[in-house]
C-alpha cells in the first residue's frame, strides 16, 4: 500500500509555526521529520510517524505555495485563495524575511549579483546555514533592494510599506540595502568582530545623517546614496591636522578637558597626533569610491587599533571622542575657515548617555562630522566585549 | 422580456503577465449571457487595469435568467495573433432572482482557468430588474427559493411541508463528443463547465415549477448531482423536499405553530381528516401472519403483493425491456449459509435485534435487493386499524389513516430533511435502503430522458413498499446516490421509514388539532422510538421491549437512521462516528456478467457493513445510529464499502448486552485460552467506551423490564456457521432484558480478522470527539471557532496482495490513518469535536482507493458541559477576555509557541484562555464578522499605513453544517452550486498529484468564498463537496479532477454582536466588511 496523494485543505490556511520554521530553514522533509520526532513531539501527541510525515508534506506544500505571494507581500492581503488571518500573514511575512545574523555579516556590503550567489554554497558550509536557506535570505535581500532601489523617500518607510515588515525589521532591510548600495567592505579579518548590529547601527546613522535624503527630507531623494556634497566638505576638516597650530591647539584643549579623567591619558596625550590625523584623514579621503567602501577599514586601522594597542577602556574612548569634536568648536582657526557651519551645532550627545541615539540626532540637527567620530565611537566601542556594551549599543528599537 | 440584467465591470488585479516582452498585459474582457456578448475597451500595459466599463444591459427571458449563467472571460488583446485567455468567471445570477435574497452581486472574483487555475481577480457588479411576470403557463419559477440545508432554515418558519420534488435532465458529455477530438483541453473544459451549469440551472428551474405546482414557495434539503457516465452522456438529477416557509420577523421567535385552541380539542379527532377514511381498510389487509413465514417461496410470491393495495404500483415499476434486469436468484445455495434471509428481495435495515425466532433465520434484519421483480416480501405489513388498536388504541390508528392519507396523495412521501420541526417526528421504523445495478446505454433521446426516470422511480417504489413494511407511511432523511463503473451503474437510494405528524403535512386551516393529544403521546420526549408497526405483526424479527422512559410502548432494542438526532431526544453520554468498512473483490467482467457478479455480491456486502456497524455499536456501548449513510463504491476489480454513522445511547433504549465470543472447537485448550483472551479484550474495550462516551445509563429496577434471568439460548447468533442453536423457537418474549448478548463464533481465520479488526479502532485523542451528523450528541456548549476541511488520500494497492483480507485491511488503515492524521493536524483546536465527517470512497482505477473526507471541526468549552445558556454575566466577561485576546494578539501568537510544544495536555484546566491562545482558534476569533481588529497587525504598520494595507479580504466561513455555533444566521442569499475541471499537462512542475489536487481544492474554496462574499455573505452553511473525481497520468505528466460543490451563503452576526446592535439592521455589519475589498485599489 503506497500513498498516492495525501492532502488536507482547510478554509483557513492552517500554518503551523514549528514547521514553517523548518521550512524557513531549508529542510527537506526528510529532515523536518527527523528533528520533529527528536522534539518528541510523537509521544505528546500520540501520533505514528506516518502521519508526522504526511502532515509535515502537507504544510510544506502549503509554504511552497505560499512563498510566491511572499514575494510580495501585500498580495498576501489581497490574494483570496488562502484565508489566513492577519496576525498569522503578519507572522508569515515577517519569518520568511528574517535572516541569520552569520549569514548577513557575510554578505553585507556585497554586491547582490549572481556572482554572490554562485558563492552561497561556500558561506552555506561556513555558516552551517542549509544553502536553501541561504538562497531565501540572499533572494530576499535582492529582492528589496530591486524594489526600493530606485524609490524616492525614506528608506526604512518604503521597506515597509511594500514589504509589510515589522519596524525593526525594515530598519534592518534598509542597513542591508544601503550596505550593498555602498558596497562598504566589511567582510576583511580585521572587521569581523563586528557584528551586524554593529552594521546596522551606523548604517543607521549615515542614512540619516550623511546621505541625499537627510540635508532635506523635502526633497524627493533617495536614502541610499552618500550626499557626495557632503563628502566633499569633509575635505576641509583637513585643516585640523594640516594646519600646526591649529593641532596644537585641538590638542591641548582635548587635552586640558581630559585631564585626570581618562585613566590613559598619557597615552592620549602622546598619540594625539596620531589619532586626530588618522581620523581626519578617513574623513578627508572619502570623495573616492574606493575608499568610502574601504571606511570601516580604514577607521578600523587609523584608530580602532592604536586605541586598542594602548588599551583604552571604553568610557575613555567615550570621553575622548567627545570631547575631541567639542573641542572644534573653541577653535578660532578652524571656525573661520570653515565658516561655522560644520561644527555649529556640535553638541554632542552619546548613545551611551541617557539620551537615546535618536534624540541625539535630533539635537544635532544638520550634519556634521562629529557623526563621524561618533561612527568611530561606536565601532571602537563594540570591540571590547565589555558587560557595558549589550546595555547601551543594544537599544530595544534596533535589534 | 421579463429582466433585464446589467453588468458592470469595474477593475481587474494581479492579472498574470501575458507579454513577455514588457512583463506586462493589455487586457479586456468579454461579457457573455445567452447569446449576447459585451467587450470593455482594451486596458493597455497594466496588471492591475481599471475598465471601469458601463452598464452591459441584457434583456432576457426569466427563463434564461435561471438557465443561463453570466459568463465573464477576461482576454489579453493582441494586435498580429488571436487573443489569449487569461480566464473565465462564472457567475449564477440565481440569487438575484428571489426578492429576499441578495439585491446585487458585487466584488472580487478569482479569474478561473481550467489550465492554469486562478489567474488574478476581477471586479464585477451585477443586477437583475426583475418585472412580474403573472402568466401562468411560465416556464419560469423565479421567486422559489431553494436551500441544501437538510432543516428548516433558522430564520425561516415551515407553514407546510409539500414533500418531494425530483427532476433530472440528461445531455451528451461534450467532452466524448467527436469534436473534443479537435478542440483544446481548454475549450473542452469549458465546454463541460458552462453545459453543467446550464443544466444545473434549468434543473432548477424545473424543480421550482413542480413546488410552484405544489403551491409551495421553497425547497429545503436540495441536493444535486452529476452523474458522469461517460460515453452514455451527463445526469444532472437533483432532489428535495418542498415547503412553504414564513419568513421569521424576529429572528428569535423560532416557534412552531402549536398552540392549538383549545375548543378544537374536543372536535378532535373527526374533523381534520380531508380525506376521510378512503383508505383505511386498504391496509389493513390481515395478512399478518405471513409475515412471519419466511420460507422463500412464499414470500417471494407476487400474489402477496397485489394485496397490498395502498403501494400503488404504477407500470413503470414493471420489468422495463431496456435496462438489463438482474435477478438476484431466490433459492441460490450459495446465499443460504448461514442466513436465509439474504434472499429476501428487500432490505429492511432496522432497528434489528437479532434475536432468532425461526431456526432458519440467524440474523433477521439484512434483506437486499438488486431488482424490482421481486419486490416485496413485506406486502402485508399490515398497519391497519386492526392491529393498531393493540397499543395506541384509537387514536393511533386514527392518526396514521389521517396522515397516510395526507401522504398518499404524493407518489413518494419522501422528505429529504434530516431535522424537523419540534413534534413532526412521530415515530421511527428503522432505515430502508435499496440498491440497483443497471447497465448504461447511450441516452438517445435527452429530451425525454425516461430511462433514466423509470430506474429511480423503481427505487424510489421499492424504498417506499419498504417503508410500508414497517408501518411507516413516510420516509425522511432521504437522499440517492450513484456509483460508476465504466458502463455499470449502481443505484443507491436509502432513508428513515417514519410515522410524521400530519400538522405539517396540511393546509394551515386544520393546523393544531390533534396538538393537545399528541403532546399527551410525545412529550414523552421517547416518542419517536417507540416502534411504528404492529408488535403482533412485525416486518422482521425484532426484539421488544417496553420503553425505558415511559414504559409504556415498545421499543426496539437497536434503532438505525439516517436522520439526525432529534432535538428533545434523551441520550446519555456522548456520541461518536462508527464506521464499517469493507472490500471485496471482483473479477473483472463485461456488460451483463459484470452487472450479475456485483448483483450477486451487494447482498453480502451489506449483510457484512450491518454486521459490522452492529459489532461496533455494541462494542462501544450503545444502541442507536443516527446519520446512517451507507456507500458502496464499485470498480473495475472490487468493490468497496463504507459506512458511517454516529452511535449513541438512547435512554428510551435497552442498554445493549456485550459481545460473546465462541469457538468452533471448544475441546482445544490452547485455543479455548486464546478465546478468553479475546473475550477479555472486548469486554474491557466495552467497559473503556462506555467510561470515555460518559454513558452510565442509571440503573432500573429489574422488575420493570421482565425476569432477569438471562437465558443463554436466546442469545442471538452472528455470523459465519450454520447457527447449531436451532432451539426453541419461542414466541417473541421480553424476559431476557439487557442481559442479551451478541456472540461471535469464531471458526476461521477470517472470523479471528474480523475480530481483530474490531479491536484495532482507535478511539481519537482525548479531547477529540468525531461525528457525522450536525451535532454531537452531549455537547452543546459550542464556542465559536470552527475549521472546515477537505482531505483527500489516495492509495495504489500492490497488486500482489489483493486478497480480501489484505484489502480490508489496507483500506481500514487508510481510513483510519486519515483520522490520525485529521486528530494531529487539529490538534491546536482541543477540545473540539469533528462534526459532519463525511466520507467519500472512490476507485479512479485498478487498484487505487481515493478517500474524501469534509468536516468541520468545532471547539467547545469542557467545563461547561451541561450549560446551554449562559448568563450575560459569563458572556460579557468572555467577551472581555476576548477583546483582550485581539489587542494581544502578536503577543500571543509567539507564546503560542510554548502551547505547541505540548498540545495535548490531558485536561485543559482553564477555561477560556487554554483553549483561545493555542494557535489557530485565537487567530481564528480575530477573524469575526468585525473585521478582526487590526490591532494585532497594526502593530506592524502604524508607521507604514499604506492605502491597500489595511483594507484585507472579507472573511468566509464555510461549514457543512446548517448553523454557525456562536452566530445567528439573519439571512439565507441563495444557493452555491458550483462545478470546477482542472487540467494539468505539467503534473510534476506543480508538485506532482497531491501539489495540483491541493492547489486546486484551495482555489474551489477560494472561489466559494468569493461568489459569498459578492452575495454580501459572510458564510456558507450546509457545504458540500459532492463530487471530487479525479483522474491522473503520470507518464504523459497529466491529471484532470472535477469538483462540485454546494451550500447556502449566509449572512450571520455572532451572538454577543447581536446584543449590542440589536436594534440596528444586522446585515449592515456585514456588508461593509465584504465591501471592504471592493473599495481597495
Amino acid at each position: 500500500m503506497t500513498s498516492e496523494l495525501d492532502i488536507f485543505v482547510g478554509n483557513t490556511t492552517l500554518i503551523d509555526e514549528d514547521v514553517y520554521r523548518l521550512w524557513l530553514d531549508g529542510y527537506s522533509v526528510t529532515d523536518a521529520v527527523a528533528l520533529r520526532v527528536r522534539s518528541g513531539i510523537l509521544e505528546q501527541t500520540g501520533a505514528t510517524a506516518a502521519v508526522l510525515q504526511s502532515d509535515t508534506m502537507d504544510h510544506y506544500r502549503t509554504f511552497h505555495m505560499l512563498e510566491r505571494l511572499l514575494h510580495a507581500p501585500p498580495k498576501l492581503l489581497h490574494q483570496l485563495i488562502f484565508q489566513i488571518p492577519p496576525s498569522r500573514q503578519a507572522l508569515l511575512i515577517e519569518r520568511y524575511y528574517a535572516f541569520d545574523e552569520a549569514f548577513v555579516r557575510e554578505v553585507l556590503g556585497k554586491k547582490l549579483s549572481k556572482g554572490t550567489k554562485k558563492d552561497l554554497d561556500d558561506i552555506s558550509t561556513k555558516t552551517g546555514i542549509t544553502l536553501k536557506s541561504c538562497r531565501r535570505q540572499f533572494d530576499n535581500f535582492k529582492r528589496v533592494f530591486k524594489v526600493v532601489e530606485e524609490m524616492r523617500g525614506s528608506l526604512v518607510d518604503n521597506i515597509q510599506q511594500h514589504f509589510l515588515l515589522s519596524d525593526r525589521l525594515a530598519r534592518d532591510y534598509a542597513a542591508i540595502v544601503f550596505f550593498a548600495n555602498n558596497r562598504f567592505e566589511t567582510g576583511k579579518k580585521k572587521l569581523q568582530y563586528l557584528s551586524f548590529g554593529d552594521f546596522a547601527f551606523c548604517a543607521e546613522l549615515m542614512i540619516q545623517n550623511w546621505t541625499l535624503g537627510a540635508v532635506d527630507s523635502q526633497m524627493d531623494d533617495m536614502d541610499m546614496d552618500l550626499d557626495k556634497e557632503f563628502l566633499q566638505d569633509l575635505k576641509e576638516l583637513k585643516v585640523l591636522v594640516a594646519d600646526k597650530d591649529l593641532l596644537d591647539l585641538h590638542k591641548s584643549l582635548v587635552c586640558t578637558a581630559l585631564r585626570g579623567k581618562l585613566g590613559v591619558f598619557s597615552e592620549m596625550e602622546a598619540n594625539f597626533k596620531n589619532l586626530s590625523r588618522g581620523l581626519v584623514n578617513v574623513a578627508a579621503k572619502l570623495t573616492h569610491n574606493k575608499d568610502v567602501r574601504d571606511l570601516f577599514v580604514d577607521l578600523v586601522e587609523k584608530f580602532v587599533e592604536p586605541c586598542r594597542s594602548d588599551h583604552w577602556p571604553l568610557s575613555d574612548v567615550r570621553f575622548f571622542l567627545n570631547q575631541y569634536s567639542a573641542s572644534v568648536h573653541s577653535l578660532d582657526g578652524f571656525r573661520l575657515e570653515c565658516g561655522g557651519t560644520i561644527w555649529a551645532h556640535c553638541n554632542l550627545h552619546l548613545p551611551g548617555s541617557s539620551n537615546s541615539p535618536a534624540s541625539a540626532f535630533q539635537v544635532a540637527g544638520t550634519t556634521s562630522v562629529h557623526h563621524h567620530a561618533q561612527q568611530f565611537f561606536c565601532i571602537f566601542s563594540r570591540y571590547r566585549v565589555s558587560p557595558c556594551w549589550s546595555g547601551w549599543s543594544r537599544t530595544p528599537d534596533l535589534r | 422580456m421579463p429582466g433585464k440584467l446589467k453588468v458592470k465591470i469595474v477593475a481587474g488585479r494581479h492579472l498574470p503577465v501575458m507579454d513577455r516582452a514588457s512583463d506586462l498585459t493589455d487586457a479586456f474582457v468579454e461579457v457573455k449571457f445567452g447569446n449576447t456578448t459585451f467587450k470593455t475597451d482594451v486596458y493597455l500595459k497594466s496588471l492591475n487595469p481599471q475598465w471601469n466599463s458601463e452598464w452591459f444591459k441584457f434583456e432576457v427571458d426569466d427563463e434564461d435568467l435561471q438557465d443561463e449563467p453570466l459568463q465573464i472571460t477576461v482576454l489579453d488583446h493582441d494586435t498580429y495573433s488571436a487573443n489569449d485567455a487569461i480566464g473565465k468567471v462564472y457567475i449564477d445570477i440565481d440569487p438575484l432572482l428571489y426578492s429576499e435574497a441578495a439585491t446585487v452581486i458585487s466584488g472580487w472574483f478569482p479569474i478561473y482557468d481550467t489550465i492554469h487555475g486562478i489567474r488574478g481577480e476581477i471586479n464585477v457588479v451585477v443586477k437583475v430588474d426583475l418585472f412580474n411576470d403573472l402568466n401562468r403557463f411560465r416556464q419560469s419559477s423565479c421567486g422559489v427559493k431553494f436551500f441544501c440545508t437538510t432543516s428548516i432554515p433558522k430564520c425561516y418558519r415551515a407553514v407546510i411541508i409539500h414533500g418531494f420534488v425530483e427532476e433530472l435532465v440528461v445531455n451528451e458529455d461534450p467532452e466524448y463528443q467527436w469534436i473534443d477530438r479537435i478542440r483544446t483541453p481548454r475549450a473542452s473544459n469549458e465546454a463541460r463547465q458552462r453545459l453543467i451549469s446550464l443544466m444545473s440551472g434549468e434543473l432548477q428551474r424545473k424543480i421550482g415549477l413542480k413546488v410552484l405546482e405544489m403551491r409551495g414557495n421553497a425547497v429545503v434539503g436540495y441536493l444535486q448531482c452529476f452523474d458522469l457516465e461517460g460515453e452514455s452522456g451527463l445526469v444532472v438529477r437533483a432532489i428535495g423536499t418542498a415547503c412553504t416557509l414564513d419568513k421569521l420577523s424576529s429572528p428569535a421567535a423560532f416557534l412552531p405553530a402549536c398552540n392549538s385552541p383549545s375548543k378544537e380539542m374536543k372536535e378532535i379527532p373527526f374533523n381534520e381528516d380531508p380525506n376521510p377514511n378512503t383508505h383505511s381498510s386498504g391496509p389493513s389487509t390481515p395478512l399478518k401472519n405471513q409475515t412471519y413465514s419466511f420460507s422463500p417461496s412464499k414470500s417471494y410470491s407476487r400474489q402477496s403483493s397485489s394485496s397490498d393495495t395502498d403501494l400503488s404500483l404504477t407500470p413503470k415499476t414493471a420489468p422495463y425491456p431496456q435496462g438489463p434486469r438482474i435477478y438476484l436468484c431466490p433459492s441460490s445455495p450459495s446465499l443460504s449459509c448461514g442466513s436465509l434471509h439474504l434472499k429476501k428481495s428487500c432490505l429492511l435495515l432496522s432497528e434489528s435485534s437479532l434475536t432468532p425466532h425461526h431456526s432458519s433465520l440467524v440474523s433477521p434484519v439484512l434483506r437486499k435487493s438488486v431488482s424490482f421483480s421481486e419486490e416485496l416480501f413485506l406486502a402485508a405489513s399490515g398497519m391497519g386499524s386492526g392491529s393498531a388498536g393493540k397499543e395506541g388504541g384509537p387514536f393511533k390508528a386514527l392518526l396514521r389513516q389521517q396522515t397516510q392519507s395526507a401522504l398518499e396523495q404524493r407518489e413518494f412521501p419522501f422528505f429529504t430533511l434530516t431535522a424537523f420541526p419540534p413534534g413532526f417526528l412521530v415515530h421511527v421504523g428503522g432505515v430502508v435502503s435499496a440498491r440497483s445495478v443497471k447497465l448504461l446505454d447511450r441516452i438517445h433521446n435527452p429530451d425525454e430522458p425516461e430511462t433514466r426516470d423509470a430506474w429511480w422511480a423503481e427505487i424510489r417504489q421499492e424504498i417506499k413498499s419498504h417503508a410500508k413494511a414497517l408501518g411507516c407511511h413516510a420516509v425522511v432523511g432521504y437522499s440517492e446516490s450513484t456509483s460508476i463503473c465504466e458502463e455499470v451503474c449502481i443505484l443507491s437510494a436509502s432513508g428513515t421509514a417514519a410515522v410524521l405528524n400530519p400538522r405539517f403535512l396540511q393546509d394551515g386551516t386544520v393546523e393544531g388539532c390533534l396538538e393537545q393529544r399528541l403532546e399527551e403521546n410525545l412529550s414523552t420526549r421517547c416518542g419517536f422510538c417507540h416502534i411504528p408497526y404492529d408488535e403482533l405483526n412485525m416486518p422482521f424479527p425484532a426484539h421488544l421491549t417496553y420503553c425505558y422512559n415511559c414504559r409504556k410502548q415498545k421499543v426496539p432494542d437497536v434503532l438505525f437512521t439516517t436522520i439526525d438526532l432529534p432535538t428533545d431526544a434523551t441520550v446519555i453520554g456522548k456520541g461518536c462516528l462508527i464506521q464499517a468498512r469493507l472490500c471485496r473483490l471482483k473479477k473483472k467482467a463485461q456488460a451483463e456478467a459484470n452487472a450479475t457478479a456485483i448483483s450477486n455480491l451487494l447482498p453480502f456486502m451489506e449483510y457484512e457493513v450491518h454486521t459490522q456497524l452492529m459489532n461496533k455499536l455494541k462494542l462501544k456501548g450503545m444502541n442507536a445510529l443516527f446519520g446512517l449513510r451507507i456507500q458502496i463504491t464499485v470498480g473495475e476489480n472490487m468493490l468497496m464499502g463504507l459506512a458511517s454513522a454516529t452511535g449513541v445511547y438512547l435512554a428510551a433504549l435497552p442498554t445493549p448486552g456485550g459481545i460473546q465470543i465462541a469457538g468452533k472447537t471448544p475441546n482445544d485448550g490452547s485455543y479455548e485460552q486464546h478465546i478468553s483472551h479475546m473475550q477479555k479484550k472486548i469486554n474491557d474495550t466495552i467497559a473503556k467506551n462506555k467510561e470515555l462516551y460518559e454513558i452510565n445509563p442509571p440503573e432500573i429496577s429489574e422488575e420493570i423490564i421482565g425476569s432477569p434471568i438471562p437465558e443463554p439460548r436466546q442469545r442471538s447468533r452472528l455470523l459465519r456457521s450454520q447457527s447449531e442453536s436451532s432451539d426453541e423457537v419461542t414466541e417473541l418474549d421480553l424476559s431476557h432484558g439487557k442481559k442479551d448478548a451478541f456472540v461471535l463464533e469464531i471458526d476461521d481465520t477470517d472470523a479471528m480478522e474480523d475480530v481483530h479488526s474490531l479491536l484495532t479502532d482507535v478511539p481519537p485523542p482525548s479531547g477529540f470527539y468525531s461525528c457525522n451528523t450536525e451535532i454531537m450528541p452531549g455537547i452543546n456548549n459550542w464556542t465559536s471557532e470552527i475549521q472546515m476541511f477537505t482531505s483527500v488520500r489516495v492509495i495504489r494497492l500492490s497488486s500482489l496482495n489483493l486478497t480480501n483480507q489484505a484489502l480490508n485491511k489496507n483500506f481500514n488503515d487508510l481510513c483510519e490513518n486519515l483520522l490520525k492524521s485529521l486528530y494531529f493536524k487539529l490538534r491546536s483546536m482541543i477540545p473540539c469535536c469533528l462534526c459532519h465527517v463525511n466520507f467519500t470512497v472512490s476507485l479512479p482505477e485498478d487498484e487505487l482507493i481515493q478517500v474524501t473526507v469534509t468536516a468541520v471541526a468545532i471547539t467547545f468549552d469542557k467545563n461547561q458541559a451541561l450549560q446551554t445558556t449562559k448568563t450575560p454575566v459569563e458572556k460579557s466577561l468572555q467577551r472581555a477576555s476576548t477583546d483582550n485576546e485581539e489587542l494581544l494578539q502578536f503577543p500571543l501568537e509567539l507564546c503560542s509557541d510554548s502551547l505547541h510544544s505540548h498540545p495535548f495536555p490531558p485536561v485543559k484546566e482553564h477555561l477560556e484562555s487554554a483553549s483561545s491562545n493555542s494557535g489557530i482558534p485565537a487567530a481564528q476569533r480575530a477573524v469575526t464578522v468585525e473585521k478582526a481588529s487590526p490591532v494585532g497587525d497594526g502593530n506592524f504598520r502604524n508607521r507604514s499605513a499604506p492605502p491597500c494595507a489595511n483594507s484585507t479580504v472579507g472573511v468566509v466561513k464555510m461549514t457543512p453544517l446548517s448553523f454557525i455555533p456562536g452566530a445567528k444566521i439573519t439571512k439565507y442569499l441563495g444557493i452555491i452550486n458550483m462545478f470546477f475541471i482542472r487540467e494539468t499537462t505539467s503534473l510534476r512542475e506543480e508538485g506532482g498529484v497531491s501539489g495540483f489536487l491541493h492547489a486546486f481544492i484551495a482555489e474551489v474554496f477560494a472561489m466559494v468564498r468569493a461568489h459569498v462574499a459578492a452575495l454580501g455573505g459572510n458564510a456558507v452553511v450546509s457545504y458540500i463537496m459532492k463530487q471530487c473525481v479525479f483522474m491522473e497520468n503520470p507518464n504523459k505528466n497529466q491529471a484532470q479532477c472535477l469538483i462540485n460543490v454546494s451550500g447556502d451563503a449566509v449572512v450571520f452576526v455572532r451572538e454577543s454582536d447581536l446584543e449590542v446592535v440589536s436594534s440596528q439592521q444586522p446585515t449592515t455589519n456585514c456588508q461593509s466588511s465584504c465591501t471592504e475589498g471592493e473599495v481597495t485599489t
